[in-house]
């Protein structure tokens, strides 16, 4: 027996078995972390059923309740003894988590409910869902529809009314906001351009005030469309205000929902499954395409979406050049001694520093002494407002290439040594210099390497949260760093970041039970970026390395 | 050999400059290695080469003359130092961090370690061919256009045209004429190499260098290449180190055999084979030794 264990143990197979043990453990926790992450924040966006029944709470007072099963839990009895319910036995006792809306009126969204005390369960097919701009769910029956106040229709012929209504007033919602955003966007900036080339003029210490009037005569145009703009606007939201309908509480109160405050109404109990479906995606569109709500808790995060690719990608025009020449110097030019194996131990080192260690020295260096100087050189008409002299997207663009600088330039000098001296020499003997044998041969050669580098800079840098929060991200940014404004890309604007939205809506988000999917499928989708993002990265790379192909003999 | 130290000190007492540079090859008498000798024209002068790397010796006063458009053989065994020598004509040897290089080396009378001395424009007129294929990874019209377009020529045409020229000469058109644009990873080892040869005779040096060019191919791509050796000494100097004796024997005008860093017998490949003075040379190509 012992002669067979040691054979057993010569032929190398319990090392093969530690071998293949540790990958599946890591496979697993993968297939786990994904698994879990989207099983928790892909439900958030299914439409499910509405329970309505009875309940008796601890004080034996008897309520209506009316809203969807959130979690369930099942505790042991004395813990439901312990809140005051009368429970005989040591069993255990099942408890929901009830979504039941309507914050306010209730003050709160949710409900916890002891499974026992619940009676009366039903899943009436009229009950009512209405997602609102604020206050959360509401959850109720429909009364009527009012036009300027007037009664129109009750009952079934209101509910057979209130998809055209709401469409009408949904879309005048989307007509104000554009014009808001765009034409009113547009109209402030160029104001505020004129108001700074005017105090650029002041500085100057022009006094010709014919340069003035012009100024003048182009800013009064510019309030005069702002005038136009903001009249029509009016107008809209006037016409938007028309519709309101009158809904009831399963208490039996009533309540006016005025539409232009109503997002999307559904009666999830007489919904079928592809009808389900078809609402499960169209939330997640909106999800990932529409902006967020309600602190952050309802809603889309297409602008944290945005802010993190953009960010990532200006990271990565940053970092790989200045990688890219850091390494060529290293590995090609320099004299390798001392000097540089510090260097070299310096730089690896340099990616053992936390991350917000970059952060502070991002904001001490490039937020306020690069800022706060390109501020007085070149924005003087903008002080004391900063320009540049605060957190914004360049800053933190900045902070993340110095972060993954050393990946870049460790993957970028692996590349270049493992070029063969020989195909150098060659270049060389047919009379080609140093910089041309590198800039024909070897950094193209090189270049699946820097891809490489990049892979793993990029991977590094859209997972990062904590030095952002000091350079440049914020919970809401009021626009996109792009837009139809020249200079169309604004670096030094604020923006939103999926990292930082997870940690906002996870930590400082007043509604808990709601923000809790919500952190999950964020997460999903900062993965799935990440994941696009290296994607094709890799997709170039692989081109790189079909066409660089080195020697393999 | 007496005689050349002595008139090497006098020109190093008379213009009392350092012995690597500015020496007047004109004032050096004539010596005579090889027995028997043929008159040929010198392309290639070698005059008390000594060379060191860091503290080691790795040529000690190697005296020469290569035959212009003759073929030139290095024999010897493993580091012996002719390869060494060899990389000292197109000064490959620069490279070398810690290598010491006294003596002359003349290409056409001028002085090829000499600081006036462009060394790019030296390895474009000096072109060598090493013992693995090197191809670069791009098309094999790109390989044999690299060496014109690093000496900046534009004009299509002319590219076209040196190319074919080049692949022609390296008899490796007829393969490759239709897949010019394919990488050139994607040839076989012996038309690598010979893609390597027509590289570096598409820039038109005076000289090629040949270190080992056909030691990782097969006996029938060495024999091409030796075909090739042997078509193209008609323009070219040729210079080429092998281990292989046979081979010497059959490419080559002239043999040096060296050993120990010392250029031990250099003559006419016949008489060396043949007749060679020396027995350590006699021992060596009887397989007594190496």
């Amino acid at each position: 027996m012992r002669q067979r264990t040691k054979e057993w143990y010569k032929s190398g197979a319990p090392w093969i078995w530690l071998n293949a043990g540790a990958v599946s453990i890591s496979v697993l926790m993968v297939i786990g972390l994904i698994g879990l992450i989207s099983a928790r924040g892909l439900v958030y966006f299914w439409p499910s059923d509405v329970l309505e029944g009875h309940y008796r709470e601890s004080n034996g007072q008897e309520i209506p309740v009316l809203g969807e099963i959130d979690t369930v839990e099942i505790i042991p009895a004395s813990r439901a003894r312990d809140s005051g319910y009368t429970i005989e036995g040591d069993s255990e006792v099942t408890r929901y988590l009830i979504k039941v809306g309507n914050r306010d009126i209730y003050g709160a969204d949710f409900k916890l409910v002891m499974e026992p005390f619940l009676t009366e369960v039903t899943y009436p097919e009229d009950v009512l869902v209405v997602e609102r701009r604020e206050w959360g769910n509401f959850y109720g029956h429909l009364k009527s529809i009012t036009e300027n106040g007037n009664v129109i229709a009750e009952g079934a012929e209101a509910k057979k009314l209130l998809p055209a209504r709401l469409a009408r007033s949904v879309d005048l919602f989307h007509q104000v906001r554009s014009i808001q955003k765009h034409e009113i966007g547009a109209i402030n900036f160029q104001l505020e351009k004129l108001r700074l080339k005017k105090r650029g003029l002041e500085l100057k210490g022009v006094k010709d005030p014919s340069a003035y009037a012009a100024l003048e005569e182009e800013a009064k145009s510019l309030e005069q469309k702002y005038k136009q703009l903001r009249e029509k606007m009016t107008e809209l939201i006037v016409q938007s205000r028309r519709d309101s309908i009158i809904v009831t509480t399963i208490t039996g109160q009533e309540i006016t929902l005025p539409l232009a405050k109503v997002v999307r109404v559904h009666y999830p109990n007489a919904m079928g499954l592809w009808q389900k479906i078809g609402f499960y995606f169209e939330k997640l569109w909106e999800f990932v395409s529409d902006e967020p709500r309600e602190a952050n808790t309802e809603g889309g995060i297409f602008p944290a979406i945005f802010g993190t690719v953009m960010m990532v990608l200006l990271m990565s025009v940053i970092v790989t050049p200045f990688g890219v020449v850091a390494a060529v110097y290293l590995r090609e030019y320099a004299k390798q001694g001392l000097l540089i194996r510090l260097i070299r131990i310096a730089v690896n080192n340099l990616a053992g520093v936390p991350s917000i260690v970059y952060g502070v020295f991002g904001l001490g260096f490039f937020v306020y002494f690069l800022g706060g100087n390109i501020d007085t050189l070149f924005f003087p008409e903008a002080q004391p407002a900063p320009t540049f002299g605060t957190p914004g997207l360049l800053w933190a663009s900045l902070t993340l290439a110095i972060l993954t600088l050393p990946v870049v330039i460790v993957a970028t000098e692996e590349g270049l040594a493992r070029i063969p001296s020989s195909i150098r020499e060659g270049s060389m003997a047919l009379g080609a210099t140093r910089a041309e044998t590198l800039w024909r041969i070897v950094i193209p050669m090189a270049s699946p390497a820097m891809m490489t580098g990049l892979i793993l800079a990029v991977a590094r840098a859209a997972g990062e949260v904590a030095p952002l929060m000091l350079v440049g991200v914020v919970k809401l940014a009021p626009s996109l760093p792009l837009d139809g404004n020249f200079p169309y890309l604004h670096m030094d604007r604020k923006f939103m970041h999926l990292g930082f939205h997870i940690y906002d809506v996870g930590f400082q988000s007043p509604n808990v039970e709601a923000a809790r999917p919500l952190v999950y499928a964020t997460s999903l989708l900062l993965i799935i970026v990440i994941v696009l993002l290296n994607l094709a990265a890799i997709y170039v790379r692989n081109h790189l390395r079909e066409k660089y192909r080195a020697l393999e003999n | 050999m007496m005689e050349i130290e002595q008139n090497m000190q006098d020109t190093n007492m008379k213009s009392e400059i350092p012995l690597t540079h500015g020496i007047n090859i004109n004032n050096l008498e004539r010596s005579d290695s090889g027995r028997n000798r043929v008159e040929y024209e010198t392309t290639i002068k070698v005059v008390d080469l000594d060379l060191y790397y860091g503290d080691k010796q790795a040529l000690n006063k190697v005296n020469m003359e290569i035959p212009r458009h003759r073929v030139t053989a290095f024999i010897g065994p493993s580091g012996c130092g002719k390869s060494t020598l060899l990389r000292c004509f197109n000064r490959m040897n620069d490279l070398i961090d810690n290598i010491r290089i006294e003596g002359l080396i003349s290409l056409d009378e001028e002085d090829i370690y000499s600081r006036t001395l462009n060394v790019a424009d030296l390895r474009r007129r000096v072109g060598m061919v090493f013992q693995k294929p090197n191809p670069f990874p791009k098309t094999i019209y790109e390989n044999v256009a690299y060496g014109l377009r690093i000496l900046g020529v534009k004009d299509r045409r002319k590219i076209d045209e040196s190319v074919e020229n080049a692949l022609r000469g390296a008899a490796l058109w007829d393969e490759v004429k239709d897949r010019l644009q394919d990488n050139a990873l994607g040839l076989s080892g012996g038309q690598q190499q010979r893609l390597v040869i027509a590289r570096a005779i598409a820039v038109e040096p005076e000289v090629l260098l040949l270190d080992e060019p056909a030691s990782a191919l097969d006996p029938i791509s060495t024999l091409k290449i030796e075909e090739l050796i042997y078509e193209l000494k008609d323009k070219y100097t040729i210079v080429i180190v092998t281990h292989n004796m046979q081979q010497a024997a059959r490419v080559s005008d002239m043999t040096a055999f060296m050993y120990l860093g010392e250029v031990v017998e250099y003559a006419d490949t016949n008489t060396l084979f043949t007749n060679p003075a020396q027995t350590q040379t006699e021992d060596y190509i009887t397989g007594r030794y190496g």
